[in-house]
């Protein structure tokens, strides 16, 4: 099960981050999870949100550059060596992964966004050897 | 050191009566063999015969880059190509370069002019000179080169690319002449510094051309390298590097008159100005055979003092070059028109049409950069995504301009949008 991810290009200019996270606030949009790759000249903003179409029509609005992606919200196990696990089983299924990055969730169970050159042959695979999903809307 | 004293040194009447005969004779020639030229003087109806004084040129037609794109590549070549000896190429304002031809007595005569400017930078058969202007299509390698040996120096054909290189033979040949522009100079002469070398150097004079620059920049070529450098100008429609250059005085650059008659005009109005008004300079080729140009406009500001010299030399002297009147950029001495950079980029179909070209000087090299849009429908929520695609419009650009771009995707609508004619270009360097 894919869940919508929300990506928006910032540029490497002070400040610009807070105004991102200001857009969100002013529609009290909740952000689940994120993560900032940076090079040296801009940064992509990926963001687990519960309402990832109406954060998007408002960046959109304010100016940002923004796009949504599908992704795996992947649940695992809160303990140590289940992350490998999981990737051992891409692996061996010849599977790459473009890019991944932590959602914390309380209790025991943790979960990582990720997203893998051939996403749906990911899911299937993970499907296949009972990986347990997460929506946005059940985090 | 003159030479060729009796072109160089000749009185104004002298220099008044060739010019005004070569000057019946180029544009009888012209309008017999350039069907442009023709044409364009009947539809203003003036014919060979009708120029008679120097002054009667303000009658002719002027000649742009416009007209050479027009018709490229050899359309306004006023001999069978079996007489061209040589082409060279330079930037043209969108996708087709501007084309150039010599015949062999053509090419002597550039050699001759280069010569001139060669002694007048105090080179002579007894230096070395490294000629680092790039070997090629650009003029300024084969240009300065074959003047060089006209002089009887000693040549080494550096091109460009190896400053490594350059400075190691510079050292161990015991250089004493250097041919190259004035900011890859002044970057030598930081290598030369980092190493501790300058005191070894047998260097004793440049001749930098190809991108304008200041005095204030001669000067400080001069004190750290303790040599004397020289302004040399050119363009390749007219000739190439040699057209005209400046003495030990530094009171203006000579021009090579008796070959290249110029004209300054007011840009606007299209009026010749006045002496010693600042305005656009115009030339008319005297004795060129291969592509011989009528009153071509070289965008280049600056104004005309003809009295006599200092140094003894009796030619016209055109002042430092004070901009243009067009939009071209020279970075690296290479020509740049922004029309050129937008030309390419709307290949890119993942652009917007929104540009911005960013020119500075670190550490005396030109940089530049040009920002770019991008389409949101091209996003990529990938790094390596947007990478290739950095990649991509660098190498549209490297292709169309012959240079390195930085390329900066900024966020969408950060570029300025301008009504009516847009700005493009952020030069940062302090060039005139």
């Amino acid at each position: 099960m894919f869940s919508k991810q929300l990506s928006v290009f910032i540029e490497n200019r002070k400040g610009r981050l807070g105004e991102v996270l200001g857009v969100l606030k002013e529609n009290d949009i909740n952000i689940l999870s994120l993560s900032l790759a940076d090079t040296t000249e801009y940064g992509l903003l990926r963001i687990i949100t519960d309402n990832p179409e109406t954060a998007k029509k408002k960046l959109s609005d304010s100016g940002f550059s923004t796009m949504l992606t599908d992704v795996l919200i992947i649940k695992i196990p809160h303990e140590s060596g289940s992350l490998q696990t999981l990737l051992t089983l891409l692996t061996e299924n010849g599977i790459n992964i473009e890019y991944m990055y932590g959602l914390s969730v309380n209790g025991e169970k943790a979960s990582v966004v990720l997203k893998a050159e051939d996403a749906l042959k990911a899911e299937r695979i993970l499907t296949e050897n009972g990986v347990e999903f997460l929506s946005t809307d059940n985090i | 050191m003159i030479w060729n004293e009796t072109k160089e040194c000749m009185s104004r009447d002298e220099m008044t009566a060739l010019q005004t005969a070569r000057l019946k004779k180029i544009v009888d020639y012209v309008y017999h063999n350039v069907e442009f030229y023709r044409k364009k003087m009947q539809k203003v109806g003036i014919l060979p015969g009708d120029i008679k004084t120097l002054e009667d040129i303000k009658n002719l037609p002027f000649t742009t880059k416009d007209d050479l794109r027009d018709n490229y590549p050899f359309g306004l070549f006023a001999v069978p190509q079996s007489s061209i000896v040589r082409v060279h190429a330079s930037s043209g304002t969108t996708g087709k370069a501007t084309v150039v031809g010599y015949t062999r007595h053509d090419l002597d005569i550039w050699a001759e002019c280069v010569a001139r400017c060669m002694t007048m930078a105090n080179i002579s058969k007894n230096d070395i000179i490294q000629v680092a202007y790039g070997y090629g299509l650009f003029t300024g390698g084969l240009g300065a080169h074959s003047g060089a040996e006209k002089i009887g120096a000693m040549v080494v054909p550096m091109s460009t690319g190896n400053s490594k290189k350059l400075t190691t033979m510079m050292l161990d040949f015991g250089v004493t002449a250097i041919a190259c522009t004035p900011s890859y100079l002044l970057h030598i002469s930081e290598l030369l510094e980092q190493e501790g070398k300058i005191g070894d150097l047998k260097l004793k004079t440049a001749i930098c051309g190809a991108e304008p620059w200041t005095d204030k920049m001669r000067t400080e070529i001069e004190q750290r390298l303790h040599i004397t450098a020289h302004d040399i100008y050119g363009l390749s429609e007219v000739m190439g590097p040699g057209v005209a250059c400046d003495c030990q005085f530094h009171n203006g650059l000579h021009v090579c008159e008796d070959h290249f008659y110029p004209e300054i005009i007011d840009a606007k109005t299209l009026l010749p100005a006045g002496d010693g008004e600042l305005g656009e300079l115009v030339f008319t080729t005297l004795t060129k055979e291969g592509l011989p140009l009528i009153r071509y406009r070289t965008k280049d500001l600056t104004s005309i003092d003809k009295s006599p010299c200092e140094c003894g030399r009796t030619s016209a002297r055109i002042s430092k070059f004070r901009g243009r009147s067009d939009d071209m950029l020279i970075i690296r001495g290479v020509n740049v028109f922004p029309s050129q950079v937008e030309a390419a980029l709307i290949e890119v179909k993942e652009v917007t049409p929104h540009y911005m070209i960013i020119v500075d000087r670190v550490n005396n090299l030109d940089t530049l950069e040009i920002q770019v849009e991008i389409d949101e429908k091209y996003y990529t929520d990938e790094i390596k995504g947007l990478e290739a695609l950095k990649n991509k419009i660098g190498h549209v650009i490297n292709q169309a301009l012959g240079l390195n771009a930085k390329i900066r995707i900024v966020e969408p609508m950060t570029l300025k949008r301008s009504e009516g004619k847009a700005v493009h270009v952020i030069d940062n360097r302090k060039l005139f």
